[in-house]
């Protein structure tokens, strides 16, 4: 009993001397384990007399209790330096760059037709798709073009004999959809089309989208009315202008183009509009009778309209793109501008 | 349509500007593609008379001239033109004047003679664009000291009309004043012509044999013409300005009457006729030699103009050599005549021709126009070549002439269509004004329309007509109305797009490539690719439509690897063409491509080239979007584009939907690559067919795992394996996971090493050691009977 004053400053000079958490516990084993000094100064109170063995217990206890806290306090404390030098350890660049693939993208003619069909089909028109191997009564005949009518000089078509062609328009899905279906029809019909012409501002392959709205009661007001509607969506302009010009196109009656307010210089001037101030963007029209006639709906009943523009034409107006031919090369340097 | 301002203003002048004018013929439907002033900008020239000519004492090709300018004194110059002579009206840029070019007139010394101006030619003045061979020679009628750019009246502008085929009633001057009178309410006026007199009876017969295609052919002879004379300058610059050559007088008359009245002309040369004109459909072999010089084999279903010994033009279309009028011409048989539309369309351009006749006539030329046309060139050769005109010889077959079309309008179907109540009044007037006889009544107009429109036939095209009169642009807009019908869809069906976003999640560019290849390329890619060609392609390179999506897309990574980029991946959606085009298929596919590094260039990038996983795990992720990826199977297969060892037919419900794998090394090398690609393409139609999920409760049961570690011979592919361990694992097997896969040391030669982990899962017990244990024992004896698998000590 008479050394435990110098047994407890011996375990506080250890405990303060303990430099890793491994060395506290060996500590608190030697001292205050089953068999450690402290431990074995309680059991001998049995050997002191009775009296005196409160007094000395409390004593022991008390030590105890103090050299526990110690070591708690110690080894919390060596705790947190471990982990400070752990966590500093563990210290990256959080400004390096995240592992995995980067990602492709979709070509801009794809961005911009997904963008088109998108606009339509919000408004409840259908997205619809043919063949682009054609034959004459599909992409001409049922539209009102007959066989040496002039407006087949319009387009100059890439035939494989005297009746099959690749599609000069994406029309003919129109007159098989009419065909297979009872109005009201609602679709845009995107895709690939042909015409045997290259030059600067000129692709012998390049995509359309054709969209048909027949229904009872459908007026030019409401071709009108769409167009207008879809053009200042796609712009994300409402203040674009928009006029419609008295045209031609076998399979309309009324026809018109459209033409906006030059988007890349204000109606200003510039080289994108020859100077004239406007584009042309689209062709369209009310479906002509003849038209209605091939796919079996009554004209007199029901009317429609129909228009179609070139998706390369918009893009390049959309992104300022300024080579028709880009769209075709597949650079990488080129498509990744539109991920 | 290409024509003067002035000319047009001579028939109809609106008060509007040049630029205001071409705006309001645009918007009226005849867009106005160019308006371009008729001579370059020059100041300082005036007619001037040649007084004198003396030959330059220094230089043998000059002269120095003196000429009168007007001023009062003559002034001296130097020319070195050819055809410089006394008494020529010249246009002379006086000291001080600007030719374009911006090139000033200044006093000069040539060869020690003084000039004070400079006698001009017309491509000096920007008339002509070839260099002229000498100076411009004006009528001796200009006057002396007047503006040259007032006489020649080129303070005007050519206007180029871009006609729709349907209007060829405009293409004329007679047409497009027609056109600009509607808009301007304003009356046209042409040319007077007084009937021609005829001054002998000589005649010449015709005979119509194909009434149906010529019901009216109206001819003259005209007897005693100079065709020595030259063609006045007014027309030769009526003609310069419509984008017509100057010929001959003859030519040029005929020229100047086709533009002013839109009726096509042809004169023969009377001497080279024998008997009677007959106007019939060619026959079986002959052959016409044409004006250019072309030597044709006709076709029964071309019109000609014959004589008793053959044809001697193509009706409508070109005349003959032998029979056109030539210097020595005397007498001229002028032919003037209405030959259908259905007649001329298509010849010309079945002979690769296109003329400015066949251009008037397969659009419809006005039938009321025929006799006109005559008169007017008449008028003109006598004024201009003098001579002696027969009388009118016409043959006509009014049974076969053009009906026009007799049409109602109804009043409420107006308004239907244009959503607008427009006046009575003013739809009478806009018809009127248009040329139409008009009939209106309670409910609407009978209409009648004019003999030009050859497009007007349905009350649609009188509603076109009242439309872009009144103006499109002044008509209402409003959005289509229609019942909000909930429509289905198929939730088990990808959309293309999702096909697409998941390969641009893989890190793969989409491409678009030609759907037409060279066949060179195809045939080295796909040797037996059958798919149909063009028959007018382009170019050989774009000459045969792609069996596959695999040309475009090397062709691209070609591109590519040529800018020096070196990790490429694309893919592309799109038809692929199979079969003789009676036997065709135009399937969509999806295809992909990779070449380069595995990983994009970075600190953490793995830089060994991409392979067959690589593309085989993106591919993966696009079959397992649909949810039913065990629909989809790989099993080694023969392309003739792909290794052999490295290549996989898929199959999707046991159907074949594409092929992946490394291209061909002999294919790599014919193509000249200096990398591996990996490349697939699948079904669009497969990809598309997802699954709709069915929910499984999920067992509260312990899951049992167990390893297993088997030795397989090298030849005998996992899936094998795989499906024949599915087979004997009983019912409740959850997954089978491949984890290792080695071969080398420890395995031995001609082996590998698959290891397995199954997992079984009762969904309402729990499964004991023992029954698992017997499941395992049954697995290895049957691996080992079908497969010869022996499980890894």
């Amino acid at each position: 009993m008479e050394h435990l004053p110098t047994l407890v400053s011996e375990a506080r000079h250890a405990i303060q001397a303990a430099d890793s958490v491994v060395a506290l516990e060996e500590i608190r084993v030697s001292y205050l384990g089953k068999k450690g000094e402290v431990t074995a100064l309680l059991k001998g109170l049995g050997k002191l007399p009775p009296e005196e063995r409160p007094a000395a217990g409390e004593q022991i206890n008390q030590a105890k209790q103090a050299l526990a806290q110690e070591i708690d306090t110690q080894r919390q404390q060596l705790e947190d330096v471990a982990l400070q030098a752990r966590l500093s350890a563990e210290r990256i660049d959080v400004t390096l760059p995240g592992r995995g693939q980067p990602n492709g993208g979709l070509h801009p003619v794809t961005r911009t037709l997904e963008r088109i069909e998108e606009l339509f089909t919000r408004i409840g028109f259908d997205v619809a798709v043919g063949p682009e191997i054609e034959d004459d009564y599909h992409n001409f005949e049922a539209l009102n073009i007959p066989a040496h009518h002039p407006a087949r000089g319009m387009a100059d078509t890439f035939y494989f004999d005297a009746t099959r062609l690749l599609r000069t328009h994406t029309s003919p899905v129109q007159v098989r959809t009419m065909k297979a279906e009872e109005p009201p029809i609602r679709i845009v019909c995107p895709g690939r089309v042909y015409r045997s012409d290259s030059d600067l501002t000129h692709t012998p392959m390049f995509h359309q989208v054709e969209g048909l709205l027949v229904d009872e009661d459908v007026s030019f007001a409401d071709l009108k009315g769409t167009i207008e509607d879809f053009l200042h969506a796609f712009f994300e302009r409402d203040d674009l202008s928009v006029r419609f010009r008295p045209s031609y196109f076998p399979f309309t009656e009324p026809s018109a183009e459209v033409d906006i307010q030059c988007v890349m210089c204000s109606g200003e001037g510039c080289r994108v509009c020859s100077h004239s101030g406007w584009l042309e963007v689209m062709g369209c029209g009310m479906v002509h009778p003849e038209v209605f006639r091939h796919s079996g709906i009554d004209s007199e009943r029901f009317t429609g309209f129909a228009f179609g523009m070139g998706v390369e034409r918009l893009a390049m107006l959309r992104y300022g793109v300024n080579d028709l031919r880009l769209f075709f090369e597949n650079d990488l340097r080129f498509l990744r501008q539109f991920a | 349509m290409k024509f003067s301002e002035k000319w047009l203003r001579d028939w109809v002048s609106p008060r509007l500007d040049t630029q205001a004018m071409a705006d309001q013929i645009t918007m009226a439907g005849l867009e106005v593609d160019a308006v371009a002033p008729v001579a370059a900008t020059f100041a300082g020239v005036v007619v001037a008379e040649v007084l004198s000519k003396t030959q330059h004492p220094n230089a043998d090709k000059l002269n120095v001239c003196s000429v009168d300018d007007g001023s009062g004194e003559p002034v001296q110059v130097v020319c070195g033109a050819p055809n410089v002579a006394v008494g020529q009206k010249v246009p002379f840029a006086q000291v001080g004047g600007l030719l374009p070019g911006d090139f000033k007139i200044k006093k000069a010394k040539l060869r020690g003679e003084e000039s004070f101006g400079m006698i001009c030619s017309a491509s000096e003045l920007g008339l002509e664009e070839e260099t002229s061979p000498g100076i411009l020679v004006l009528p001796d009628s200009a006057p002396v000291g007047e503006s040259f750019r007032d006489y020649m009246d080129l303070d005007d502008h050519t206007i180029e009309v871009d006609l729709t085929p349907n209007r060829g009633d405009c293409l004329s001057i007679k047409g497009m004043a027609r056109e600009v009178g509607v808009l301007n309410r304003l009356a046209v006026t042409g040319p007077e012509l007084a009937p021609i007199e005829a001054t002998h009876d000589e005649t010449y017969a015709v005979t119509l044999e194909a009434p149906e295609c010529c019901p009216r052919y109206i001819g003259r002879l005209i007897s005693e013409i100079n065709p020595a004379v030259e063609t006045p300058l007014w027309m030769v610059e009526c003609l310069r300005r419509s984008g017509v050559r100057s010929i001959d007088p003859v030519v040029d008359i005929t020229n100047y009457v086709m533009l002013e009245l839109g009726q096509p002309l042809h004169a023969f040369d009377r001497e080279n006729l024998q008997g009677g004109i007959v106007v019939r459909m060619a026959k079986q072999g002959e052959m016409l030699t044409l004006l250019d010089g072309q030597r044709i084999a006709l076709r029964p279903e071309t019109l000609v103009i014959a004589d008793e010994n053959g044809p001697l033009a193509m009706a409508g279309i070109m005349g003959g050599e032998h029979s056109g009028i030539s210097a020595k011409t005397r007498t001229i048989f002028l032919e003037s005549a209405f030959f259908t539309p259905l007649a001329i369309a298509g010849q010309a351009r079945s002979y690769g021709m296109h003329t400015d006749a066949s251009h008037r006539f397969e659009r419809g030329v006005d039938p009321g126009l025929t006799a006109l046309a005559v008169e007017r060139a008449t008028q003109l050769l006598l004024e201009i070549c003098g001579g002696r005109p027969g009388p009118l010889v016409e043959a006509v077959s009014e049974a076969h002439l053009p009906d026009s079309a007799h049409i109602t309008l109804r009043a409420q179907r107006l308004a239907q269509a244009l959503d607008k109540e427009l006046a009575a009044d003013e739809v009478t007037d806009i018809l009127q004004r248009l040329g139409m006889q008009v009939l209106a009544d309670e409910n609407g107009w009978q209409v009648q329309a004019p003999s030009w429109r050859f497009d007007i036939a349905i009350e649609e095209d009188l509603i076109e007509e009242v439309a872009r009169i009144h103006g499109y642009n002044n008509l209402p807009s409003r959005r289509p109305s229609a019942r909000l019908a909930l429509r289905s869809s198929n939730e088990a069906r990808l959309s293309e797009s999702q096909l697409r976003h998941q390969m641009v999640a893989r890190g793969y560019q989409e491409a678009v490539t030609y759907s037409f290849v060279a066949p060179e390329l195809q045939t080295t890619i796909l040797p037996d690719a059958v798919s149909p060609k063009l028959a007018n392609p382009i170019s050989a390179d774009l000459s045969v439509m792609r069996a596959s999506l695999f040309p475009g897309l090397i062709r691209a990574m070609e591109h590519n690897l040529n800018r020096q980029q070196t990790r490429i991946r694309l893919f592309e959606t799109g038809l692929v063409f199979n079969g003789e085009l009676d036997d065709l298929s135009q399937v969509p596919m999806l295809g992909a491509l990779a070449c380069g590094p595995r990983d994009a260039e970075g600190w953490t990038a793995n830089r060994e080239a991409v392979d067959f996983y690589d593309l085989k795990g993106d591919l993966e992720s696009v079959l397992d979007l649909g949810g039913s990826a065990s629909a989809w199977r790989f099993e080694p297969g023969d392309h003739p584009a792909l290794h052999p060892g490295q290549c996989a037919r898929i199959l999707h419900q046991g159907q074949e939907a594409g092929w992946i794998g490394t291209l061909h090394p002999r294919v790599r090398a014919k193509l000249g690559l200096k990398v591996d690609a990996v490349l697939f393409e699948v079904r669009l139609d497969a990809l598309s067919e997802g699954r709709i999920p069915a929910f499984e409760p999920l067992s509260r049961f312990p899951e049992v795992r167990r390893d297993l570690a088997l030795l397989l011979n090298e030849e005998v592919p996992v899936q094998s394996l795989l499906d024949s361990v599915e087979r004997h694992a009983g019912d409740y097997l959850k997954g089978s996971k491949l984890f290792d896969v080695y071969a080398g040391k420890g395995v031995p030669e001609g082996h590998k090493s698959i290891a397995l982990g199954l997992t079984w899962q009762h969904p309402s017990r729990t499964l004991n050691d023992e029954e698992i244990n017997q499941l395992v024992d049954t697995i290895v004896i049957q691996v080992r009977a079908e497969l010869g698998a022996e499980l890894r000590s």
